[in-house]
């Protein structure tokens, strides 16, 4: 934190659902009454690219971008994108990464490869570095698409915002039908 | 009551409250989301149309202006080249009810060919430029834009950045006030520019600039914020938050009327402070202009015209100027990234453009490309996009390449449906008059979809969400004089290699229209997966060749140690296409 300002990270691959996870903690942090701006880059990037989305809040906030080396929260949806980006992450910041790979097709050129060792070269940087399971949290509560709800919950641990105000936005921005069990996966990952 | 909208939301939500009556678009990133908020949330009150392209948006805005409706027309910036030519005989009649033309530029190209500042736009109309700084002025200034077009007779542009559309930030919302309409009005010598009229609007609009520079000096649209004397920031649009955070100390001028200048405001600021900048993205238009005054000022000698600014970049240049100290930055800024393999935006699992680009690689094509999805057959492992430059240019590429004659290699366009109808007919009725021989191909996937998937002509649905008379791609191609319109299933290779053989060897001008939808808009299709029958495959690695995101390597290897393939189900949408190039039959359909 710098000048009261919160920076968070949000990063994946387009498609991922990168956008709607910082559309939700955005909202958290206007109805907690704080001052809040989100900026990411939509269209070509959706098509299995590189998605960043930067939220920052506190009391007044200009640029809608993260200055460099000021991510006090760095969540990243996949591996090798959580890896692209860990050199962002502030002094003393939390890095949260779930464990799941996807390989792009340019791999097939026999030019790039996977960084199969990712997460020992975050680790490297981010000795406290945190690896989730998500997509095994989410079997176990019996829906594979409950990853992101998971990964925000692991996030507000590190976050200064209440509980009943992550509640209240996930039950209104989930899709229709799934607000409980979004709920349900939220406080999962906040006590993992 | 606050609500959290986007740059482009909250100007829509503006032509909403500040009454509006008409809004006209072609899709285009980052612009897009304006037309789709208005047609979402506010079609009771505000008509919205999908316009066939941007000359036609700004065409239908103006004629609705003149009939009495508040209007507005949205493109992104390169759209406003398409739309230049009713712009710069607009300025000459002016208006009937408020107009806006929204450019929606996009420095550090994130959806686009290039960055063109169209700022100068403004400055080559003689007519305003408004540029809000964030989601709340995005709003406000449709008002703003609104009441200047309609005292000074001026269409006004409303330009914004990526960087405004695409960031949300807390908008206070109000009700809506309507204007009043009163029908056009006839006034032959105003709204007819033949020569003796024109001549006279000419003069018109040079007094009317005069007027609007005045204007510039006492709105309080520019603002000047005190603070320390020892630097003085000249700035508006993205910059000013990028200022404000970087420089919190310095004394601003901002600018929320980028055009023309308030130059007496700029004199009198200048003189009060030590050392003068301006802090602009991309190129030195405010600059170029103060120095024209005589004023001495610092720009782009320390920000760039290269890229989007940000903290960073504005915080670099006061390091450098020596007006800032570098410990201001994290002590971590300096940190270098990890190498990580590029990750560019692939054709979906599933793409209908895929089996076509797969087919012209078999045959050894060139291609000409055009702008939608299918550009991205330009990226590895695809590699067969040969060119791509803008709307509906692949059709006159490959007719010019090849009258010039001396290639070895036959070339072929491919351009979407959206596209062609764009501004790909009249390329393709000038290669028939031409007595062209080359094969064009219309990858027709029923959808504007690079966009996000919005309607058009061929669609057959508006964009407010009404039935309507679609246009037809095979009459259309027959109707300017192709006589070979043939019309293939993409997910069958066989027959596209085929036909695409057929054609290109033919003698004479054809089209080949591809028949199947895009496989995310309207609405996601899904056929049961198919998978690699690990002892079956032998690691030769065509399925690979495809570019698709479902298939990757897997842990099994041949014996040469090179890495079998995997499906993954999730994702596979069962096209086929890498199973259609498997020469070991090792891909099959889940179920089997």
């Amino acid at each position: 934190m710098k000048n009261g300002i919160t920076n968070v990270l949000i990063v994946g691959v387009g498609g991922q659902g990168v956008l709607l996870a910082s559309e939700i903690l955005c909202e958290v942090a206007k109805i907690m009454g704080l001052d809040a701006k989100k900026s990411e880059v939509h269209g070509m990037s959706q098509r299995g690219g590189v998605v960043t989305s930067h939220i920052r809040f506190g009391e007044k906030i200009y640029s809608p971008l993260i200055p460099s080396g000021e991510s006090d929260v760095i969540l990243a949806f996949e591996l090798s994108e959580g890896l692209r980006w860990v050199h962002e992450l502030a002094e003393g910041g939390t890095f949260i990464v779930n464990d799941h790979k996807l390989v792009p097709p340019i791999t097939a050129t026999g030019k790039f490869f996977y960084p199969e060792d990712a997460m020992d070269r975050i680790k490297a940087r981010v000795p406290g570095a945190k690896l989730v399971e998500a997509t095994d949290i989410a079997k176990e509560l019996g829906n594979p698409r409950l990853v992101n709800t998971i990964l925000l919950g692991v996030m507000s641990q590190s976050l200064e915002l209440a509980e009943d105000k992550w509640l209240d936005v996930i039950e209104r921005m989930a899709p229709k039908g799934t607000g409980e069990l979004n709920k349900k996966a939220f406080l999962a990952g906040r006590s993992v | 009551m606050e609500m959290l909208l986007s740059g482009n939301e909250a100007l829509a939500r503006g032509v909403f409250e500040y009454g509006g009556e008409f809004a006209s678009a072609y899709p285009g990133t980052p612009s897009t989301e304006i037309l789709q908020t208005i047609a979402r949330y506010f079609k009771d009150d505000v008509y919205a149309e999908w316009a066939i392209n941007e000359k036609v948006a700004l065409e239908v805005a103006v004629g609705a202006s003149w009939g009495g409706a508040r209007s507005i027309a949205v493109m992104k910036h390169v759209g406003v080249n398409v739309a230049a030519d009713p712009l710069m005989s607009l300025t000459y009649t002016g208006v009937g009810a408020g107009m806006i033309l929204v450019s929606a530029d996009d420095p550090s190209l994130h959806s686009s060919q290039n960055e063109q500042d169209n700022r100068y736009y403004g400055k080559f109309a003689s007519i305003p430029v408004l540029e809000p700084s964030d989601s709340q002025e995005a709003k406000d200034f449709v008002k703003a834009s609104f009441e200047i077009s309609e005292q000074f007779d001026t269409p006004v542009l409303l330009r914004i950045t990526t960087r405004i559309s695409h960031s949300k930030g807390i908008v206070e919302i109000g009700d809506r006030e309507t204007a009043e309409n009163k029908g056009f009005e006839r006034n032959i010598s105003k709204y007819v520019m033949m020569p003796a009229y024109a001549a006279k609007r000419h003069k018109i609009v040079i007094e009317r600039l005069e007027k609007l520079k005045e204007y510039a000096e006492t709105t309080d649209l520019n603002r000047i914020e005190w603070n320390n004397k020892d630097v003085g920031i000249i700035t508006g649009s993205i910059s000013y938050q990028h200022v404000k955070e970087a420089m919190p100390d310095a004394s601003i001028l901002k600018l929320g009327m980028g055009y023309p200048l308030p130059m007496k405001k700029i004199a009198s600021f200048a003189a009060e402070v030590k050392n003068l900048f301006v802090v602009e993205e991309l190129e030195p238009f405010y600059e170029e202009q103060i120095k024209a005054a005589g004023i001495a000022v610092e720009g782009k000698k320390y920000f760039s015209n290269h890229l989007e600014l940000n903290v960073d970049r504005v915080r670099d240049g006061f390091i450098e100027a020596g007006l800032l100290d570098a410990s201001v930055k994290s002590s971590t800024a300096a940190a270098e990234p990890e190498e990580v393999l590029p990750r560019p935006p692939v054709l979906c699992s599933g793409c209908p453009h895929r089996g076509m680009i797969v087919a012209m690689k078999k045959l050894k094509l060139y291609t000409n490309g055009d702008i939608g999805c299918y550009t991205l057959g330009a990226v590895p492992p695809l590699s067969q996009i040969d060119t791509c430059l803008c709307m509906g240019a692949s059709i006159g590429h490959s007719f010019g390449i090849t009258k010039a004659g001396k290639s070895n290699g036959k070339f072929v366009s491919l351009i979407g449906d959206s596209t062609f109808l764009h501004s790909g007919i009249t390329s393709l009725a000038s290669a028939v008059y031409n007595k062209a021989t080359t094969t064009n191909i219309i990858v027709d996937n029923r959808i504007t979809a690079m966009t996000g998937g919005q309607d058009n002509p061929s669609t057959s649905k508006t964009l407010m969400g009404e039935e309507t008379n679609a246009v037809d791609l095979k009459a259309i191609c027959r109707a300017v004089g192709v006589e070979h319109v043939r019309e293939v299933d993409p997910y069958d290779l066989e027959e596209t290699i085929s036909v695409l053989k057929e054609e290109t060897e033919r003698e004479a001008c054809s089209v080949i229209i591809t028949n199947r939808p895009c496989m995310l808009f309207p609405s996601k299709i899904k056929d049961e997966p198919y998978t690699v029958i690990l002892e079956k495959c032998t690691a030769c690695g065509l399925c690979f060749g495809v570019g698709c995101p479902s298939i990757s390597a897997s842990a099994e290897k041949n014996e040469k140690g090179k890495p079998k393939s995997e499906i993954d189900p999730i994702t596979c949408t069962g096209c086929t296409i890498c199973a259609q190039v498997c020469p070991a039959g090792a891909i099959v359909s889940l179920e089997q």
